[in-house]
Formats: C-alpha cells, structure tokens, sequence
C-alpha cells in the first residue's frame, strides 16, 4: 500500500470529513464517507481519519478492518454480490454461484476479480421469497440467473 | 378516457428486482401511445411476493390486481380494458378478496403496499398520526401503561416485553436519552423490516417519536445495515418530509415536545444485530459485544438510558396506542399477544409477509399460505427465526408459532422468518453452513464462539466424512454445550441450535443411524 498519496487527494479526504471533528464517535461514519465519495479508504486515509477524529490510527485501523464493507483497493467497475445464506441456499444458490464461478473463471466464494467485474458473496439481501437473490452494482435481483447477472452487467454501464 | 387512472406499481426492492421499474416504464409508454390519462404510484409491496412484479388499478369495484407480469404482458393488459378492472389471463380480481389477504390481520402492516410511502396525506388519511396526537396528550407513564398492557414483546428475537424496557429508561433519570431502533434485519429468512421501512415508513417514524414522548427522550437513531440502500434512501427521505409537517423536530405538531431522527449505516457486519455490538457500531467501534449488565436501558448509546427496539417493535406502537391495549391483547395466544408479521422465504411457492395473531401453526404458514415448495417436492424441513434458529422437521409443523410453544419444543419464533427446504437438501451441510457463518460473523469476543464455531466446522467435516463418527458427534455436542453456555449473545449462543436441531432430527444425513433423535425420527 502507498503510504504517500497526493496532497490534492489528501485535502479532499480531508475537506470530506472535517465535519466530524470533535463529533463523538464518528470514526466508522468518517470512514464511511471517504469510501462513498472515493470508492475505497486509501491506507493514508486511516491517518487523515484518526487525526480528524482524534484517535489513534490503531483505533482506525481496527475499526476499518472489522466491517466487511470497506475495502482498501479501487472497486473493479462492476460488483456482483450473490446470496449465500439459507432462504437462498433454499432456491438453488449453490447452482448459480458454481454457474457464475464457471462463466467468470473464478471463485465466488472468495471475494476476487476478473477484468472489470468483482464477485463476492453475500449473507442476505432481504430478498428471500424471489432466491436465489443477487446485487449488481446495487441493483437488487430477483430469481438471479447468470443470463439476469450478465445483462444487468451489460446495462448498467 | 378523460378520467385519470391510478395504477399502483411496487417500488418496493424484491417487486423491482423481478422487474417492476421495467413494468412501471411500459405501463407509462403504453398508455401515451394509446392517449389514454394514467397517474401511477409506486407503493410498497403489499407483501404477496410470488405475485410480483403486481400491479393493482383503482377500479369501481376496489383495487384489481394483475400479476406476477413481466413486460410482454403490458400490452395485453390494455387490451383487456385493465384500466376499468377488465379481464385478463393475469388478473386477480379485487386484490383484498383474494383469501391469501383477506385471512391476515395486518395491524403494523396496514399500510404497507396500500400508501404512497413518501406521502403524509396518504399517510394520515390511512389512520396515521392518530396516535401521535394521542400520544401528545397523555402522561408518559400512561403511553408505557398501555404498551405494557398490550402484551407487546420485543419483535427482534428476543421477546423482551417493550413496556417493561421503556420503563426502566423512564425511570433512570439523565439529561439525554435515546430511542434506537435495529434495522439490522440480518437474518436470512427475514425482510418485514425492510418492506416497511420502504413501504412505510411514517409509522416507524411515529412509532418512535411515541416511544420518546414515553420515556423522556429528543434524540432517535435509525440503524440500517448497508445492504438495504432502497430502506435507507426512503427513510431518510421520509425524515426529511416529516420534520417538514412536523411530525419530527421542534413543536411536534404543533405542541412544545421535539423530537430528531437521524439514519445510521451498518457496514456488513451480522453480530451488529445484537443490541449492545450494534450500540458500540453507533459509537463507531468496532462491533464487538457488550457484556450486560449494565443494561442498554440503563447504560446504553454513549453510556445514557437507551431504549433499542426492532422496527417491528416500534411499528406496532401506533396500532396500540390508536386502537387500544387490549384491542392488541385480543390477538395472539398466551403470553404471546398480539400480531406477527412471520415472513415466508426460501423454496416456498407463495412466499412474503403473512401478519397474524401468533399461535397460527407452522403447518398453516407454510402449506396453507405458502402452498408448500415451488419445486413442488415434498417439505423436508423449515428453519424458523433465522441463521440462528431451529430446523424443524415437517412432523413437528403444527406447533404454534408463538414464542413459548417454539421454545417448548427446542426452537424459537426470532423475527419470525421461515425458511422451507425441500427433501433435497442434506441437513449436515446445513449444519456445517451454521458453523462457518459464524465462525465468519463471530465478533470475535468469546473464545466458544470465535474458535468453537471453526473446531465446529472441522469436526462436522470429519463425521461427514465418517472419520471416528460416535467419538466425533459427541465432541460436537459438548462444543455446543460450551459455545451455549460460555457466549455472551446469541451469535454463538445460539448457533448450537440449528446444528443439534439437524443433527436430532436428520441423523441419516450426517451418516448416522437413525436413531440419535429418539422418536423424532420415527414420526418423521
């Protein structure tokens, strides 16, 4: 990981959260504001965080590795969450995740990346009556096939 | 036709995931092209899901449905006169008929798929805001009188009667207080959290600025896991409309009391469902587990008197202070009063919300509304309340579904979700999925949970693979005794629950011989 990073981002990390100095226990909020309006936290981010919020970097770093949304890479342009919890496993998940794994070439069991598309499962989308439920590039899908993954892939750019 | 239709079309997240935007679209184009006057509105779902994508037309003789429509239907329906109600291979006829609706009793979902979400007139013209006026006019003790009275119990999980939390927090005196509400709906199985936050969501609003009045606090926040992004953008959408017709800020409608909402995040973390690691998330810690006492209502957000309510909890408090205590106490059983909002998921043919007085069976959930599986296959098991909850063998289907009688026989009513399994599912792999899910979501504090839940994983590899077997499922049983007794929540308190259920009732499945589960299996 970069431990530099260039001043202009650096001010806009900064200019990003500023107003949560002094606001009691803001760092998770902080950090998630920096991965809304960057995509991910950059490592040097953690520090601008922990001096904004006047914590350690410690305190930062525990926090932004405990929560399985933040991620500390640029996203790829495409995420595809698959459902992997019970009321999916239910309707057939395991036969969309080994679909998936094979048209992409990779494991959606682990979170990995091929190309432009990210694929990571998930535990429960809330969408348990239409399963096996899947997330591309936040747009919820119902009775998700790899047809329906590929074409929402396909519009959303 | 000069009149103006209206065409109701979901906005809700599992209608648009199987198309309803799409749907909404093509209805709109159609009916330019044939110059015909529609005004359509996106309401919530009204909770049949396997009928969605639905749509419903305001008609002469109510509201008539027409689904589950994909977009190569739309012109057909025009066709078919939809607009007045006409016939059509899709229609439903008048949508409250329909036996599925017509044998709920929607109390905290009366509004849901019937309202404009984002609407305050829809919204007081369908009976809300009653109670906030009630409310305003009474005495804090007497509001928590009649919540205690009504019998309502926490809607989470937990089951802890709500009058007698928000009594403490009133008596516990303190310049801040909160009213947190879990929107933390992580368990698979469960979305009746999500369905009415985003079809309605003015009645957790008023459910908690009632709960403040209650126990003297200013101040609410709304905890919502970052999965649901359609729940969020509408409740903060909500909160925004209702401090504009003062139902939330200074003056509550009109009177001297206030009172603010403001919409946390989650961050993918599932242990930030139980109350205390969701409180140390508001903080914005980690989402480590408090150990209790000291009680949240005590000692809760930033160390001051809190009370945490599921929103289910929270959107049953209008009903009640509305309509009365005991008008709440004539549904239910026991010492389970009131509504349910039980939630039908997994194979299951006609899935969605289903509010009834508790004490329906298990069997009437699932095959009566539920019309058994949508592969069609014989039921092997239903898991009820979630990851953490039991799976229930189909000959133990008539049990009650209220909290004692589940309890009474191993399990337990969660939020209310039932998961249905067909005979193809291998319950060892369940087991073992319980394990890994918590050895994945384990927050990590307690050592029978963090690494219970791993040794969990290994030791149900090894009976699968039928290494040491009877040595193995002992070790199992006592790892669960451990991880039950030694855990501070339910995350690896409760995990033993699905794993022994499915080892008592579906031996066979991990390569044993069926008779570990005693009778149970012979009655299978």
């Amino acid at each position: 990981m970069p431990t530099t990073w260039p001043a202009a981002i650096t001010e806009d990390i900064r200019d990003s959260i500023s107003h949560f100095a002094n606001v009691e226990g803001s760092v998770l909020r902080a950090l998630q504001n920096i991965q809304d309006t960057f995509g991910y936290v950059p490592d040097a981010a953690l520090n601008t965080v922990a001096e904004i919020c006047n914590v350690s970097r410690a305190e930062v770093y525990g926090v932004f590795t405990y929560y399985n949304d933040f991620r500390s890479t640029p996203p790829a342009p495409n995420i595809v969450k698959v459902c992997v919890a019970e009321a999916c496993q239910a309707n057939g998940s395991d036969s969309l995740v080994a679909a998936i794994s094979a048209e992409l070439g990779l494991d959606v069991h682990a979170k990995s990346r091929t190309g432009d598309v990210e694929v990571a499962p998930v535990f429960c989308l809330g969408n348990c009556a239409l399963g096996p439920a899947a997330l591309v590039n936040n747009q919820l899908l119902g009775r998700a096939t790899v047809e329906r993954i590929r074409e929402a892939i396909a519009g959303g750019i | 036709m000069s009149v103006q239709t209206l065409i109701y079309v979901p906005r809700d997240a599992a209608a648009v995931s199987v198309g309803a935007n799409e749907i909404a679209r093509r209805i709109e184009e159609e009916a330019t092209e044939r110059g015909l006057s529609v005004k359509i509105v996106r309401n919530g779902s009204r909770g049949a899901l396997w009928l969605e994508p639905l749509v419903e037309v305001a008609t002469s003789q109510g509201r008539v449905g027409y689904g589950p429509l994909v977009a190569n239907d739309i012109a057909s329906l025009f066709d078919s006169e939809f607009l007045d109600g006409g016939d059509h291979r899709l229609s439903l006829g008048p949508v409250d008929n329909l036996p599925w609706f017509a044998k709920q009793n929607r109390l905290t979902f009366a509004r849901v798929g019937i309202v404009n979400p984002l609407s305050v007139s829809d919204y007081e013209s369908h009976g809300g805001l009653v109670a906030l006026r009630k409310a305003l006019a009474m005495d804090p003790q007497a509001i928590i009188d009649e919540v205690t009275s009504s019998g309502l119990r926490g809607r989470g999980g937990a089951g802890f009667p709500a009058g007698i939390k928000w009594q403490t927090v009133l008596q516990t005196s303190s310049a801040q207080k909160y009213i947190c509400c879990n929107a933390d709906e992580g368990d698979s199985g469960t979305f009746a959290d999500r369905m009415l936050m985003e079809g309605d969501p003015f009645t957790l609003i008023e459910g908690m600025v009632i709960a403040g009045l209650a126990v003297g606090a200013t101040q609410g926040l709304i905890y919502i896991r970052s999965e649901y992004p359609d729940a969020i953008a509408t409740m903060r959408d909500a909160i925004l409309l209702a401090v504009e017709f003062k139902i939330l800020g200074r003056n509550l409608l009109g009177s001297n009391r206030e009172f603010e909402i403001e919409v946390r995040v989650g961050a993918g973390s599932y242990v930030c469902g139980e109350e205390t690691a969701m409180l140390e998330s508001l903080e914005g810690k980690r989402g480590v587990v408090r150990a209790k006492p000291p009680l949240p209502a005590i000692e809760g957000l930033f160390s001051k008197p809190t009370v945490i309510n599921n929103v289910m909890t929270l959107a049953s408090v209008p009903w009640i202070i509305s309509n009365g205590s005991s008008a709440y106490q004539d549904f239910g059983t026991g010492r389970s009063r009131g509504t349910q909002v039980y939630q039908l998921g997994g194979n299951i043919a006609q899935g969605g919300i289903v509010e009834l007085g508790m004490g329906v069976s298990l069997r009437e959930l699932v095959d009566g509304f539920g019309g058994g599986t949508r592969t069609g296959r014989p039921v092997k098991t239903a898991q009820v309340g979630g990851p953490l909850g039991s799976y229930l063998p189909a000959s133990s289907f008539d049990v009650s579904m209220d909290y004692e009688a589940l309890l009474a026989i191993g399990g337990m009513l969660g939020h209310g979700g039932v998961v249905v399994f067909d005979d193809t599912v291998n319950m060892a792999k369940q087991a073992r999925f319980a394990m890994d899910f918590c050895a994945e979501e384990s927050c990590g504090k307690c050592t029978p949970c963090r690494v219970g839940s791993v040794r969990g994983v290994e030791t149900i590899d090894k009976i699968i693979a039928g290494e040491r077997r009877p040595e193995n499922v002992e070790l199992l049983l006592d790892l669960c005794e451990v991880m039950t007794d030694g855990s501070l929540c339910a995350m690896g308190g409760l995990t033993p629950l699905p794993v022994r259920s499915a080892l008592e009732h579906f031996p066979t499945d991990f390569g044993l011989e069926p008779v570990l589960g005693g009778a149970h299996d012979a009655t299978a």
